[in-house]
């Protein structure tokens, strides 16, 4: 097992730069730099191969059991200045028994040393991704381990069902339960919800991770380019008395109450001669279709441009300019504008709260195969199908659910999610 | 009397596993000797007086299939015999008879008598003859040494074996004299594992004495399953069971007495099987059931005697007698032997590789229940596995292994000697994993061609089974040519959407509801296929649409099968694993990952941190 080293934090100048070194022979990696290793935690000069004085740091030294890798490991805090840590790296890729780190190596090695399962990777790998509270939130679900919890809880409730069925083939001669399958039954449904909730909450926890999509819908020169400034307080559209100034789409993100969303300025719908008008209504209507939550803004009575959605929310237009109205909003003036904030976070945050441990495509995909494979047993049982299958088909439903944490042809999923780590984590 | 003092292989113990290893041994061109204190016991069956049954009878099927002789010996001799599961898929039919003893013993008797290559000497084993590590005889009472290349010892409940019965107990075994202890102190210093179990008898009744007319009859099947592929037909006279319950008085007699059984009364400490309770277990275990049921099996046609399936027991004999009275139909019978509870030592079966070697002496094989497993199937089926492979090992050819994949005697073998046993193992269909091919009936298609490959199976069945192959190749290549519409099949009755597309006949035997005869009806020119042919093909039809999914998870256990771990691999050097696993690992030395996975208490990320550490010396090197 080699020793490997590399920067635990970010490039540039900081108060403190990290580097780990992880493996059998960190320890005494170190101490050439250091002189003595503090057995936790403690102050030392470090020193290159040719004496000289390289900084004064906090050294932290871990033992297998305790590591985040599960080997022993040093952490160098140096003072954050991007020639220390230069000549620190330098001194260290010096030493025969070291080599820098892989790309999401540190991970990789805490997986294989069974510190951590595939799930609880991904949720490190979207913790340290985190930039909204939302987001730290669900990815700490499943950093936890939450989703391994549940998993094992499917597990234990579709063996169970085998179990039962099991009992009917290989007891058949002897006092065995009188009727299995209304608990049989009974199981399957248990986590086929489950399954449903979850498969449900992970296309919103991609929403949490990728962040949601609003679109501000309206015919020409309703104000919503200038509705788009305001909200996110900076230029962002051009906007004019000129009817159909904004012909493309314009995306601006930003932070609400923690939750990450995309606003999106459309161009007006009406019906144009104008060749490149027309291709940006097709664009703006497609794109409202796709987004999360549209604001219609409205002038007048007239009806929105396209159907209105549950969840979707109304608002007239020009609230300063045109005759007052609860729902008014405008741009110019901020009129309605915190409550058309505070409507789309609470409409955001009903959705968000169904989101559970499940945050990755792949995790949906298992969770799907194995709901789908659930629905073939229960069809399977209606038809009378013999036990013999049935066990098998559940065994195929147990197999997806192993897949989620891992448990079954892990190597193709390891290189993917490795790829996605970046060096020293 | 023999005048060699020479064998391939010498087979120690003529019980079930000691049978089929000396035959499996001689098969497949070993010259062999089968060494027993009297030539009259082979084929005596010690225990209930049944073969087969689910799990079990798929073994026999497959001894069957590799020439062994217990299904031959079972259809012989059978005077009951009933599919379990019937109304269930055919891979989890198990084939199961009511043995008459005589009969079985004398089929047996006569086998011995006329294979060639293989020598019966009645004499007494009282020691090995080994040197660093390697076999290389036996020493017995009377004739003194022998060589051989190979031992085969089946030794049964022997180690240390002591029966009880009620707070009486006598070191048992019929080895248990003086000259043995030497054997016993021989193994002894080979250091394997050890462990203890128990198993129990239930008293034997004199049929003469029970009251038959007042009871339930369980009659055997019309249409018979057998166990062997050469055999046509029953060739003893069919016979019933009867079926009695205990009540509340009889589970009240026991549980006043409970102090008293060997089990209770801290007489024993050995593990007992949980799939087969001594009736003092049921009545504690399963303490709100009124009642059990017990099976009465006749044990012969000519023979009075009757095994009362389901109360085996411990008790005092005095209790014995009042708790059978208790029971309906048997208020005045006579027993002619008390049930008795025997406890032994086995060899922790993970000291042995899968041809059944002892990892640690070369030519030293160990099969039956001296490795810990219950049944004259498992028994039978690891003697065939030793015999065999001792026979090849000796000829200098690479053994044969059986895998999970194609056999349940490959399951068994797997899970011994990975696993290990904590009770007294016995077969069971939910233990193989790819149980829709692994069925009974298509246990010649999965092994006779395999086994004619490393010598065990003869010509005689070799040829039969060629032919009937040919026969049901064509028959299958002729029902593939067929088509037939939906519709056609629709107005048959079958439950298809009319308007979905033709497809072939076979794929029709694939669907569910659909039987050959029902083939017969649409396409009358299939009558002239025999109709086990059809039915063949019917089991084979059902499956395969599930077995090509199952066939990709064999081809990814087999990819597991592959990674090896090298013997010298260092688990204690590997970190994340948690101490007690280090040491199972240590102890059981797991040749692949596959190995591995089964150990028990192993975890995904267990086994994953092997992984990578297997991983690790390549990317080492990579890197």
């Amino acid at each position: 097992m080699e020793t490997i080293f590399a920067r635990a934090t970010a490039n540039g100048r900081a108060g403190v730069a990290v580097i780990r070194i992880s493996g059998p022979r960190s320890f005494e990696a170190a101490e050439r730099l250091c002189c003595s290793l503090p057995t936790s935690r403690g102050v030392r000069k470090l020193f290159g191969a040719d004496g000289e004085l390289i900084d004064e740091c906090l050294v932290l030294s871990f033992p297998g059991s305790a590591s985040f890798t599960g080997e022993p490991t040093v952490e160098l805090h140096l003072h954050g200045s991007p020639a220390i840590v230069a000549a620190v790296l330098a001194e260290l890729s010096k030493q025969e028994v070291l080599r820098e780190a892989e790309p999401g190596e540190f991970t990789r090695r805490a997986l294989d040393n069974g510190k951590l399962d595939l799930a609880q990777v991904e949720g490190l790998a979207d913790l340290i991704d985190a930039e909204t509270e939302a987001q730290r939130r669900q990815a700490m679900r499943v950093f936890e381990g939450g989703l391994g919890a549940k998993a094992e809880e499917w597990r234990k409730a579709l063996i169970r069902a085998a179990a039962l069925l099991e009992a009917t083939i290989d007891f058949v001669d002897e006092d065995v339960p009188v009727d299995v399958y209304p608990e049989v039954k009974e199981l399957l449904l248990f986590v086929d919800a489950e399954l449903q909730d979850e498969i449900a909450g992970s296309y919103l926890a991609e929403r949490v991770r990728d962040g949601f999509e609003i679109a501000i819908v309206g015919r020409p020169n309703v104000g919503k380019s200038t509705l788009l400034n305001r909200l996110v307080k900076r230029d962002a559209a051009i906007t004019s008395d000129i009817a159909g100034t904004t012909r493309d789409v314009i995306e601006v993100n930003m932070d609400l109450d923690g939750l990450p969303v995309t606003f999106i300025d459309t161009a007006g719908i009406r019906t144009s001669d104008d060749t490149i008008e027309q291709l940006g209504i097709e664009r703006a209507l497609k794109r409202a279709d796709s987004s999360d939550v549209r604001i219609f803004i409205i002038e007048n009575n007239d009806l929105p441009e396209i159907d209105v959605r549950d969840g979707d929310i109304v608002r007239r237009a020009k609230a300063d300019i045109k005759f007052g109205d609860q729902r008014g909003i405008s741009g110019v003036t901020g009129e309605g504008l915190e409550e058309l904030l505070a409507e789309i976070s609470r409409t955001l945050a009903d959705r968000v709260s169904t989101v559970g441990v499940a945050i990755r495509e792949r995790h949906r995909i298992a969770m799907t195969r194995c709901s789908e494979q659930i629905a073939v047993v229960q069809k399977e049982i209606a038809s009378g199908v013999p036990a013999d299958l049935l066990a098998h088909q559940i065994q195929t439903a147990i197999r997806h659910v192993d897949s989620i944490v891992g448990r079954v042809d892990v190597e193709d999923l390891l290189d993917e999610i490795f790829g996605s780590f970046c060096i020293g984590k | 009397m023999f005048h060699v003092k020479h064998f391939d292989v010498v087979v120690v113990g003529g019980g079930h596993a000691g049978c089929e290893a000396a035959l499996a041994a001689a098969r497949a061109g070993a010259e062999t000797a089968l060494v027993t204190l009297r030539q009259s016991d082979l084929g005596v069956m010690s225990c209930n007086p049944a073969i087969g049954g689910l799990g079990k009878g798929h073994l026999v099927r497959e001894i069957d299939a590799l020439d062994g002789m217990m299904g031959r010996a079972a259809d012989a001799a059978g005077i009951q015999f009933r599919l379990l599961n019937r109304k269930k898929g055919p891979a989890v039919q198990g084939p199961r008879a009511q043995i008459d003893r005589a009969l079985y013993r004398a089929f047996v008797q006569k086998e011995f008598a006329n294979v060639i290559g293989l020598t019966v000497i009645e004499d007494e084993v009282v020691d090995l003859i080994e040197a660093s590590g390697q076999v290389s005889g036996v020493e017995l009472l009377k004739a003194g040494k022998i060589d051989a290349e190979a031992v085969v010892l089946t030794s049964g409940t022997f180690l240390r074996g002591v029966i009880h019965i009620g707070d009486v107990q006598r070191s048992g075994g019929r080895m248990g004299d003086r000259p043995s202890v030497r054997l016993a102190e021989r193994l002894d210093s080979f250091e394997f594992p050890l462990g203890r179990l128990k198993t129990g008898t239930p008293p034997r009744l004199d049929g003469r004495t029970i009251n038959w007319e007042i009871l339930d009859q369980q009659a055997g099947d019309d249409d018979p399953a057998l166990f062997s592929s050469l055999s046509t037909a029953p060739a003893a006279v069919q016979i019933s069971c009867g079926i009695t319950h205990t009540n509340e008085k009889t589970h009240a007699i026991i549980r006043e007495n409970l102090d008293r059984s060997a089990m209770y009364g801290g007489h024993i400490d050995g593990v007992g099987p949980r799939y087969c309770p001594s009736i003092e277990d049921k009545i504690v275990r399963f303490a709100d059931k009124t009642s059990h049921q017990v099976f009465l099996e006749p044990e012969g046609l000519t023979d009075p005697t009757v095994y009362p399936n389901g109360i085996s027991t411990s008790l005092p004999q005095d209790v014995q007698e009042d708790y059978v009275h208790s029971i309906v139909g048997l208020e005045e019978a006579k027993i002619t032997q008390p049930g008795y509870a025997i406890e032994y030592d086995y060899i922790d079966p993970r000291s042995l590789q899968p041809t059944l070697e002892t990892k640690s002496v070369k030519g030293l094989y160990l099969a039956g229940q001296i490795n810990g497993t219950t049944g004259y199937e498992e028994a039978g089926a690891q003697g065939l596995v030793a015999g065999l492979n001792a026979a090849l090992a000796f000829q200098g050819k690479s053994p044969a292994k059986f895998s999970r994949t194609t056999s349940y005697i490959g399951v068994m073998v797997d899970d011994l000697t990975t696993r290990g046993v904590s009770e007294p193992y016995r077969m069971f269909t939910s233990r193989a994993e790819f149980r829709l091919s692994l069925r009974a009936d298509n246990a010649d298609q999965r092994l006779t061609a395999w086994g004619r490959e490393y010598g065990v199976v003869g010509d005689q069945r070799w040829n039969a089974f060629s032919a009937y192959k040919e026969r049901l190749d064509g028959c299958k290549a002729a029902l593939e040519g067929e088509q037939i519409t939906a519709r056609e099949l629709s107005e048959a009755g079958v439950k298809v959407n009319p308007d979905s597309e033709k497809r072939s006949a076979y794929s029709v035997l694939s669907l569910i509801d659909v039987e050959p005869a029902h083939l017969l009806a649409l396409r009358p020119e299939f009558s002239d296929f025999e109709e086990r042919i059809l039915r063949q093909l019917k089991c084979d039809a059902l499956y395969e649409n599930y077995i090509v999914r199952q066939n990709r998870d064999i081809e990814a256990l087999q990819r597991d099968e592959n990674a090896k771990i090298p013997l010298d691999f260092d688990f204690e050097a590997v970190g994340g694993l948690s101490f007690e696993l280090k040491r199972k690992l240590q102890a059981t030395k797991p040749a692949t990952i596959a190995q591995a996975k089964k150990i028990d208490g192993m975890t995904p990320a267990a086994l994953m941190v092997v992984q990578a550490a297997l991983r690790r010396p390549a990317k080492d090197l990579a890197g």
